[in-house]
């Protein structure tokens, strides 16, 4: 059960040693601040901030004032369920939707104003590819690169660059068409990079990839955080968030539900560990009431009892010393995962 | 294996200019795109003129020339009917352009999403599209005036200015059916409007046979539609009859057609692609 937990540690020292002050520096030059007057009042490095943001579709409010900053450099992960406005905020933090109310501030310009300044300096990995399927690999990023105004040279060094980068190289003259997802998604990523841009937002880069494709991904997404680039992901995959993210929120039905580094999150809204008990036929009800003194808090589920407690072993002890036989027993760690359907339910929301 | 984010690439901290630059790059899509898939529009454009021209005006030509004494308004039938198949064609283009490929770029290739993450504004993927269509026309037109002169019809130096007549006449249609086209949610109103919109005004708009033909009813609507004022204009300029004030009434109407159009666009667009 520490396997997870090695990953994680290891997670972190790779952050931390990769934090070179070059590469942050690079972010927060002077042309990123805001013009004068503007109401951002950014410290340096903030490369989004938000106030009271809010996104109405007529009688729909898909992001009710919500309140954030994204630092320069870091990544930062927007958690929720299908329907929580993650895509939404995505969407106008990318300068593609108008906000309705609030405020919201990107690279330190007004998206409401200088959308395509910001544009320019933004690589969006949207939830659905938007490559073009009729051309090659190496024209759809090319072509990419000419909507920024790259130069021609430049460009053709840029895209091999990047058909390295996303391991496409091979591909570079087939069409989007037959490529697997992976590719695709690859793709999509390398392209959005075309233009070296300082904050890069992903909307559900890995779903529906396999773990290869995934762990690829991943590994791409580092060396990006790496040089200093600031990463905005949404996942609903927990482990995603828990290796990718710095410090990131969680949004149900509109609004954000906690906000902290994946670590804090846990400490704040979890125990340090989960006891899973499975019974066999008798009803997992009556144990979780007969049991429930001795956890924070028990969560009964049709399959399983979860103890949520600091010290898993010796609960387990304890339940055991009451004479319960579960059928399974395990003691694990909490995770992201645990937070996550603690804050917003386990009923499906769409 | 590193992506360099230094240097920066020359994204000149573009203040809000002209958006003509801009919109030259979402047309560029269309040129490199074109490049790649050109062989499939050679018949529409180069091949379907031919066949028209040589079946219409030679082989129905003859039928009428020997059938009757007089000829359509007394020229040989193929002069009459060559600048209306100009401007018909040029309408064909304009409006199947302004159909599939937006729902292309819109929904079934998202060609027109992904450039709208880029610095493009959605009045730049409009204009960038219009300008490829208008290049469509102005090819299809300039090849149909070369076959016009192959078949030897090309009786005045006016009819140079048939060119850009025929570029207004698709432009007319263009612009409000790309307009039309961004409200769409699938392409069965496509069909729809070729079958009671496109089709009928190929046929009746005077581009086979005078709209005196017509019973009179029939030809006050026949006058009223726009792809008559483009084959009236195209016929004029061809046959040497440039007409004054005619003219530049029938011009009036095709340009406010398209200025319309644009302007409906603009709003159609935005209303699709941002939200």
């Amino acid at each position: 059960m520490t396997y997870t937990e090695d990953r994680k540690t290891a997670v972190a020292e790779d952050v931390l040693v990769n934090q070179d002050p070059g590469g942050a520096e690079e972010l927060s030059r002077p042309d990123a601040g805001g013009e004068p007057g503007s109401t951002a009042a950014s410290g340096p490095g903030a490369a989004v901030q938000a106030r009271s943001l809010t996104k109405r579709f007529g009688e729909f409010t898909a992001v009710e004032s919500v309140d954030f900053e994204i630092r320069a450099g870091e990544a930062f992960g927007f958690l929720g369920p299908n329907g929580a406005g993650k895509t939404s905020t995505m969407r106008m933090i990318a300068c593609l939707s108008p906000i309705s109310s609030g405020t919201l501030r990107v690279l330190g310009l007004d998206p409401m104003r200088d959308g395509s300044q910001i544009r320019s300096r933004i690589g969006l990995v949207p939830q659905e590819d938007t490559l073009d399927l009729e051309l090659s690999v190496r024209d759809n990023l090319y072509l990419y690169g000419r909507y920024f105004g790259l130069p021609k040279k430049q460009l053709r060094e840029r895209v091999d660059e990047l058909l390295e980068f996303a391991r496409l190289t091979e591909r570079a003259g087939d069409r989007v068409d037959p490529l697997s997802g992976g590719m695709r998604r690859r793709l999509t990523i390398a392209r959005a990079l075309v233009s070296s841009p300082d904050l890069v937002i992903l909307d559900e880069p890995t779903t529906g990839l396999d773990p290869q494709a995934r762990h690829l991904l991943w590994d791409r997404l580092y060396r990006l955080k790496r040089e200093g680039v600031t990463l905005v992901i949404t996942t609903h995959y927990m482990d995603e968030a828990e290796q990718l993210c710095d410090r990131l929120v969680v949004m149900d039905a509109g609004r954000i539900a906690a906000f902290g580094s994946p670590r804090e999150l846990i400490d704040q809204w979890s125990t340090r560990e989960v006891v899973e008990l499975r019974f066999g036929a008798e009803g997992h009800e009556v144990h979780g009431e007969t049991l429930a003194d001795l956890a924070e808090r028990v969560e009964v589920l049709p399959d399983r009892l979860l103890l949520y407690t600091d010290e898993g072993d010796a609960t387990l002890d304890a339940v055991r010393s009451r004479g319960k036989s579960p059928i399974a027993a395990l003691v694990r760690r909490s995770t992201l995962e645990d937070v996550f359907l603690h804050l917003t339910g386990r009923s499906l929301v769409d | 294996m590193t992506i360099t984010t230094t240097p920066r690439p020359a994204v000149a901290p573009r203040r809000r200019a002209g958006r003509a630059p801009l919109a030259f790059r979402a047309y560029q899509y269309n040129l490199l795109s074109y490049r790649r898939t050109w062989r499939g529009s050679l018949t529409t454009t180069f091949l379907y003129p031919v066949l028209y021209l040589a079946a219409m005006g030679e082989g129905l030509g003859h039928l009428i020339k020997h059938g009757s004494s007089t000829a359509v308004e007394g020229l040989p039938y193929i002069w009459f009917l060559a600048p209306g198949l100009l401007a018909g064609t040029a309408m064909q283009i304009g409006a199947n352009d302004a159909t599939f490929p937006v729902m292309a770029g819109i929904k079934w290739r998202k060609t027109h999403l992904a450039m709208l993450a880029t610095p493009l504004e959605v009045t730049d993927v409009l204009y960038g599209h219009l300008l490829w269509i208008l290049t469509r026309i102005a090819t299809a037109a300039g090849v149909f005036l070369g076959v016009m002169a192959a078949f030897g019809i090309v009786p005045s130096p006016w009819a140079l200015l048939a060119f850009p007549a025929a570029i207004l006449t698709g432009a007319a249609f263009a612009a409000p059916v790309m307009a039309f086209s961004a409200t769409r949610d699938t392409d069965q109103s496509f069909v729809v409007l070729y079958r009671f919109g496109i089709v009928p005004l190929f046929l009746f708009s005077g581009t086979f046979f005078p709209v005196s033909q017509l019973p009179g009813w029939l030809q006050v609507v026949a006058r009223c539609t726009p792809l008559y004022h483009g084959v009236t204009l195209c016929r004029a300029f061809v046959l040497g009859r440039p007409g004054g004030w005619d003219s530049v009434a029938h011009g009036a109407y095709l340009l406010v057609m398209f200025a319309g159009g644009v302007l409906a666009g603009r709003v159609t667009y935005r209303r699709r692609l941002v939200r």
